[in-house]
């Protein structure tokens, strides 16, 4: 035995390594293979996913693993419905996160989504519809104004 | 209480008169469907069938009751995701919440019974007397048992809120003056309609599983998945126990002796206080209560069992549930070497009882 380092030790949880480059127990290794799956589907012309993280029995210290593996993309997003929902793409392009807080700020849902923008951001048609008409009422309002 | 011209509306176009946006709404329906354990590709088919919905007719009915349940709902502390179903909805009656009272109040309960027969929900709380012929709780001149058989007559679903109406509760305790029995008692004596029945237990129950579960038969036009006592699985399929932060002191065989011991102070599991987590099905583990902040246990107080029938009559809230361990040292001792054993017994009760739920599909 030469030294401290050849003892066998089993690191747990949150006190691992802030750089440690893998996590040995818990779901957050399989949650990261999970996501390389459906970002190879989607690189692949396949459909988006989304991994409900309420869903996954998380052991200590795999949710801060996940968060800091995935890392800070360019990103972030702030929906004022409900209570705010905070939308940010990670440093893996292409997997987003997005958190639902309800009135209070309490975190009332949370997903990881895999595509190349989240539902909730996007424009749904009804809302297209919605718009172009309050504008066309907006303009015929402006122009009346305009004559009188 | 809803306007008449409003009934044909759809869910998702109330709420956005109510100003809940097309996002808000899909927040709500990835939200729910997260709570219901359902998997999040199901999200879209879920906004789309609630969004087209036709806006239900909710008739509340509140018998033997101390209007806790009603409460729960709604003074939930998330009010814009929880009780936006309650929102949502045309409630054409609930003595509580209603403006109208006296014969107006009777005449909109059987306007609402006559127009949407054999359509509305008809939420129950409270117990049904039916000693001496219901006498002992009377609305308008008519016994309970007169009032819940006709609404029951015309109804798509009944969903017994708190555990009066889903099995008695307290109304029913020893000696039971008034006689008074559940809704699903009814239904199997013959003495009102059977139409498909959910219990939604608790004293009272937790309001997001009430939001939930109308969320739910909404969504899919039927009755969610239901365990032994006719209660929701995603909410009631484990037990306190299974899902207690407490549960590895209780394995570890870590016990709190009284409520100000060192183990009180460090957190340790309270089954020798009488903690009857182990054999309670309910969700409070996990969805908590006042918004998430904590749940009996978490405060330091045993579960008292308020989701299981006759939880009032299963002796003293304080006794450990087996008997024999409790008030010598030895037996403590005992129950201390037996922590684990005891650990492996109750997670192998549950277990059977999960097998008896999912062998119910």
């Amino acid at each position: 035995m030469s030294g401290l380092s050849d003892i066998g030790v089993k690191v747990e949880g949150d006190s691992e390594p802030e750089d440690g480059p893998t996590t040995r127990i818990g779901n957050a290794l399989p949650i990261l293979h999970e996501i390389e799956t459906y970002l190879t589907r989607l690189t692949q012309g396949g459909e988006p996913a989304t991994i409900d993280l309420r869903a996954m029995p998380l052991a200590p210290g795999d949710y801060e693993t996940l968060q800091r593996l995935l890392g800070e993309g360019e990103v972030s997003a702030t929906i004022d419905a409900l209570g705010p929902t905070r939308v940010r793409e990670t440093a893996v392009r292409g997997v987003w996160w997005v958190t639902h807080h309800g009135a209070t700020d309490e975190v009332v849902a949370e997903f990881i989504e895999i595509t190349r923008i989240p539902t909730i951001l996007q424009t749904v048609d009804e809302d297209l519809v919605d718009g172009l008409l309050r504008l066309r009422d907006c303009l015929a309002q402006e122009g009346q104004a305009a004559s009188d | 209480m809803a306007k008449d011209d409003d009934k044909e509306q759809t869910l998702g176009e109330v709420l956005r008169q109510q100003g809940v946006s097309r996002r808000g709404f899909l927040k709500f329906c990835a939200t729910t469907a997260s709570l219901m354990a359902l998997p999040p590709s199901m999200v879209p088919a879920i906004a789309k069938a609630l969004d087209k919905a036709p806006r239900p007719s909710v008739i509340y009915l509140s018998f033997q009751e101390c209007t806790g349940c009603a409460e729960s709902l709604t003074r939930s502390h998330s009010p814009t995701l929880e009780s936006l179903m309650f929102n949502a909805i045309s409630l054409d009656y609930q003595e509580t919440l209603q403006a109208a009272a006296g014969t107006a109040a009777e005449a909109a309960l059987h306007d609402a019974m006559k127009k949407f027969h054999g359509k509305y929900l008809l939420l129950v709380d409270g117990s049904i007397p039916v000693k001496d012929d219901g006498v002992y709780s009377t609305i308008a001149g008519k016994t309970n048992l007169q009032i819940m058989k006709e609404a029951a007559e015309g109804a798509a679903a009944v969903v017994a809120v708190g555990t009066c109406s889903a099995f008695g509760g307290i109304p029913k305790a020893n000696p039971n003056p008034t006689g008074a029995v559940s809704v699903g008692d009814l239904m199997k004596s013959g003495q009102i309609a059977t139409k498909p029945l959910i219990n939604v237990s608790g004293c009272p129950p937790i309001p997001v599983v009430i939001t939930g579960v109308l969320a739910h038969y909404l969504t899919f036009g039927e009755v969610p998945a239901l365990d032994v006592h006719g209660r929701p699985k995603v909410f009631f399929g484990e037990t306190i126990h299974d899902r207690c932060y407490r549960r590895p002191f209780y394995d570890q065989g870590k016990f709190a002796k009284t409520f100000d011991d060192e183990g009180a102070r460090s957190g340790w599991c309270l089954y020798e206080l009488g903690c009857k987590g182990p054999t309670t099905y309910n969700a409070c583990a996990t969805t908590k209560w006042n918004g998430g902040v904590s749940f009996p246990v978490e405060s330091g107080h045993g579960c008292l069992g308020c989701s299981e029938p006759d939880f009032w009559d299963k002796g003293s809230f304080y006794a450990p549930l087996s008997t024999g361990h409790w008030g010598t040292a030895e037996g403590i001792a005992a129950a201390a070497a037996a922590g684990a054993a005891i650990g492996i017994g109750a997670a192998a009760m549950s277990r059977r009882h999960q097998d008896t739920i999912s062998k119910e599909e």
